[in-house]
This record gives C-alpha cells, sequence and structure tokens, in this order.
C-alpha cells in the first residue's frame, strides 16, 4: 500500500507492505541509518524518532500509520550545516561512549526541552526513562540535555536583548 | 522481528470501522496507539486477516467533564491524561497512575481504551478504572453498550467486549463531595510491569465518614481485581486506622496472586496488603483537604 508522510522536511510517498515497521521502512527502504535497531521489543529506545514532534518507539509502529504525518529522525536535527543545541550539548559533556543509544537519547532530549525548557534534572530523568543506555553513561547524558536546555535559553535572552 | 502478513485499514468514520468489525469479527483487530498489539504481532502471539486502524476516527479523543460525569475519549493517549492536571482533586488515581504507565515513549503512542481492552492482568488502567467505578460504552452496527468496570475483566487478555464492538468513551461518575485518590506500584525498573500495584479512591460524606471507597488490585491476579469486601468494611465508617487496617487486610485476601520472577505469592499479597493501607491514608487526607 501506498503511505505518504514527511521525513525531515521532505515529503516521501512509499510503496510497502501493511506490516513494515516504520524502523525498518527508515532503514531500509529509506537508507536513513542513523535510527538504531536495538531491542526490537519496545524497550531501549535506540529507534526513537519524532511523531508529529512527540518521540516514539519506531519498532513499534506500522509504516501505514506514518500516513499524513511528520516524522523526524537524528539525521533531521541539523539544519543547514548547523548543528542543533541538543548535538552540541552532546558534543560538549561528552554525553555518549558507544554512540549507539545517541541518535534515540538526543531526539528524547529534544522533545524534553522543547516542551519543558528549564528541566530539573528529575525531570530529565524521568524524561530519558525510555530510552536506555547500554554503556550507563547516564551522567553525561543528563548533562547534555542540561547544555542544550541552557544554550536554548540563553540564545532566547539573546534575541530579546 | 516483523509481523505476519495482514490487511489494513484506516477508516474515517466510525461507522465504518463498526461495519468492517460486524464483517470480520474474530479476523479484525482494531488497532488504536498499537503499544500492545504491534508487540503481540511482531512476537506472532496475534495473527489477525484484518487490522482496522481507528487512528483516523474523529472524536474518539479527549478529556471533558459532562453530566457528573469525566468523559475519556477511548483513544486518548497515557500522555495527555498525566498532563490532563484539571483532574486534580477530583481523580487523583488517574494523574498517579499514568505516569507510571511503562515510559514516557510508549506514553505518547499507548491509548487509555486500548489498554483497558487489551486487558492484560498487569495493565494499570484495568484497577484504576475498577477503584472509581467506571463505565465503558462501546459500539457495535447494531448500536451501543454501557459496560460497567465491574465485571468487564473476565481473564487474563479477556474482556466482555464481543468481537464485533470497539470502544468509544470510558465514563467516570464524579460526584459533588470530597474525594481523593492514589496509585501505588511496585516495579523493578522503570517500564517495566507492575510486580503489584494498587489504585484507591475514597469519597467522604457530609459528616466526614467514608460515603464509597474503590479499591481495584493490579498484576495480584488472572486479570484487574477489585477488592468489593475491602470496600464494603470502608463504607459509611469513620476513616480511622483500625478501620483503614481492617480494609487492607481484606484487599490482601483479594489478591490472588501467583509467584514468578517479580515474588513470591506471599510477599505480593503482602505488598497489596501494604499499599492498600498507604493508599487509603492518602486518599483520605486529600479527600479532607479538598474543598466540598
Amino acid at each position: 500500500m501506498k503511505v505518504t508522510f514527511e521525513i525531515n522536511g521532505t515529503e516521501k510517498s512509499v510503496d510497502v507492505e501493511p506490516r513494515t515497521l516504520v524502523v525498518d521502512l527508515i532503514r531500509t527502504k529509506l537508507g536513513m541509518t542513523g535510527t538504531h535497531i536495538g531491542c526490537d521489543t519496545s524497550n531501549c529506545g535506540a529507534c526513537t524518532v519524532l511523531l508529529d514532534g512527540r518521540p516514539v518507539k519506531s519498532c513499534t509502529l506500522l509504516a501505514p500509520m506514518l500516513d499524513g504525518k511528520k516524522v523526524t529522525t537524528v539525521e533531521g536535527l541539523a539544519a543547514g550545516g548547523k548543528l542543533d543545541a541538543i548535538q552540541v550539548g552532546f558534543h560538549a559533556e561528552h554525553g555518549l561512549q558507544c554512540g549507539f543509544c545517541t541518535p534515540g537519547m538526543m531526539l528524547v532530549g529534544k522533545a524534553l526541552i522543547e516542551a519543558n525548557p528549564h528541566p530539573t534534572e528529575d525531570e530529565i530523568r524521568w524524561g530519558i526513562s525510555g530510552n536506555i543506555c547500554r554503556c550507563t553513561g547516564y551522567m553525561n547524558i543528563v548533562k547534555a540535555i542540561q547544555h542544550a536546555a541552557a544554550a536554548n535559553a540563553a540564545e532566547n535572552t539573546a534575541g530579546v536583548a | 522481528m516483523f509481523p505476519a502478513a495482514f490487511d489494513y485499514i484506516a477508516p474515517g468514520a466510525l461507522d465504518e470501522v463498526l461495519s468492517l468489525l460486524g464483517q470480520h469479527g474474530d479476523d479484525a483487530k482494531v488497532l488504536a496507539g498499537g503499544q500492545s498489539l504491534i508487540p503481540l504481532l511482531k512476537l506472532r502471539f496475534a495473527a489477525p486477516v484484518i487490522v482496522v486502524d481507528i487512528g483516523r476516527v474523529e472524536g474518539l479523543e479527549g478529556i471533558r467533564r459532562e453530566n457528573g460525569h469525566v468523559r475519556i475519549g477511548a483513544r486518548t493517549r497515557h500522555r495527555d491524561v498525566e498532563s490532563a492536571t484539571e483532574l486534580r482533586g477530583t481523580l487523583d488515581v488517574l494523574l498517579d497512575a499514568a505516569p507510571l504507565i511503562s515510559d514516557p515513549l510508549i506514553r505518547n503512542m499507548g491509548t487509555v481504551g486500548g489498554s483497558v481492552c487489551h486487558a492484560d492482568p498487569a495493565g494499570d488502567w484495568g484497577a484504576v478504572m475498577l477503584a472509581v467505578g467506571a463505565e465503558f460504552v462501546v459500539k457495535s452496527a447494531g448500536g451501543e453498550r454501557v459496560l460497567p468496570a465491574a465485571g468487564f475483566f473476565e481473564g487474563p487478555f479477556t474482556t466482555g467486549l464481543h468481537a464485533d464492538e470497539v470502544m468509544t468513551e470510558i465514563r467516570i461518575p464524579v460526584g459533588s463531595g470530597r474525594s481523593g485518590g492514589t496509585y501505588l506500584k511496585l516495579e523493578r525498573k522503570v517500564g517495566d510491569f507492575a510486580s503489584v500495584a494498587a489504585a484507591v479512591h475514597v469519597v467522604l460524606g457530609d459528616d466526614g465518614r467514608i460515603a464509597t471507597a474503590g479499591i481495584g488490585l493490579c498484576a495480584v491476579g488472572a486479570h484487574s481485581i477489585k477488592a468489593t469486601a475491602a470496600e464494603a468494611a470502608l463504607a459509611g465508617q469513620e476513616p480511622t486506622d483500625a478501620v483503614i487496617a481492617e480494609a487492607a487486610r481484606l484487599a490482601g485476601e483479594a489478591a490472588e496472586p501467583k509467584a514468578d520472577i517479580r515474588g513470591s505469592a506471599e510477599y505480593k499479597r503482602d505488598v497489596a496488603r501494604v499499599f492498600v493501607q498507604r493508599g487509603l491514608h492518602t486518599a483520605i487526607n486529600r479527600a479532607q483537604g479538598a474543598a466540598a
């Protein structure tokens, strides 16, 4: 069946079997391998994408559910060659060890600070509770999200001034 | 992992959904948020001929208060209950339960009605709906039925819903009395199913006595359990420590837990008792603090 949706700002129309999982569609059909398959059982969050701005697990979504919706993957974070604040945060705070969970963590972090620009550490930890870092590198992931939130706040203040 | 092949249709109107369910019966499966169904499809525990996605049907989402009820559209996401802060003071138990369901990403997709109809014995909403005395509005091509939560859960993944029916709304009665509630959940780690959980909802009368109390237990039996003997022991009583302790003991007796990786049967039964005791204290304190 035909499914039409927007991914990272570009409209795509694909012909898929209804049973196709979104993570497979993105990785195999669209060739975008930044979205990872970790557990494939809705537990780990390595396959996180934003669906109409909300983070969801793309291993637990059927391709036809995307019809008419907007998807953002890690490839859609940087705009015009400029890293998103969340990417800068993960770079500056070394918010990764092996890097496997990082795309999901960044997307969850981005959605979190968009909904809540000044999250407490506790709110960040709850916010990433659906994403597992198998290296257990959570300290720096939390710092990276705090870094991005602070950078956004500084930019907004600068804009006002 | 990927599911066995199925036909997929996402009607824009409820009538079309009902007609498809009437036509296909047990061969059809309703897809709402998919956070229980899709894992089952991937594991091939479920292999429907046709998946009917109700995600495009208008009017199945949202929370509103009307005619003495809080009405929750069956496709309302867990996340949207979590953020419905207007329920604080009226239905505390919903607000306390929602953030403890699975994890934030699942809550962005998963729906209240989907979870209730899936009827996992460890599903959180079942116990909550039993505690608050919810009613479920279900529709088929033949008409509408309103089913009380009490009696709806018949066994593991088994409910009073017929194959040609879809749940459209959850109605929770809210009176004018002072009420309070809470949800307590023991889980091994964030996002896990409950080892044990308890939902409590108490309404106080003008005289300060307990008018009604609702208690639902999660993950301690073949389905969500309503602790009716404990509820009866509370109705009309002064909310004393002794009354609460006795009700909690009765609730523990209502539990029918099985030993598994999450704990022994004795342990789970006692957690149920302790959670109901703590939950009743919290619920009553909140009700006493609430404006009439």
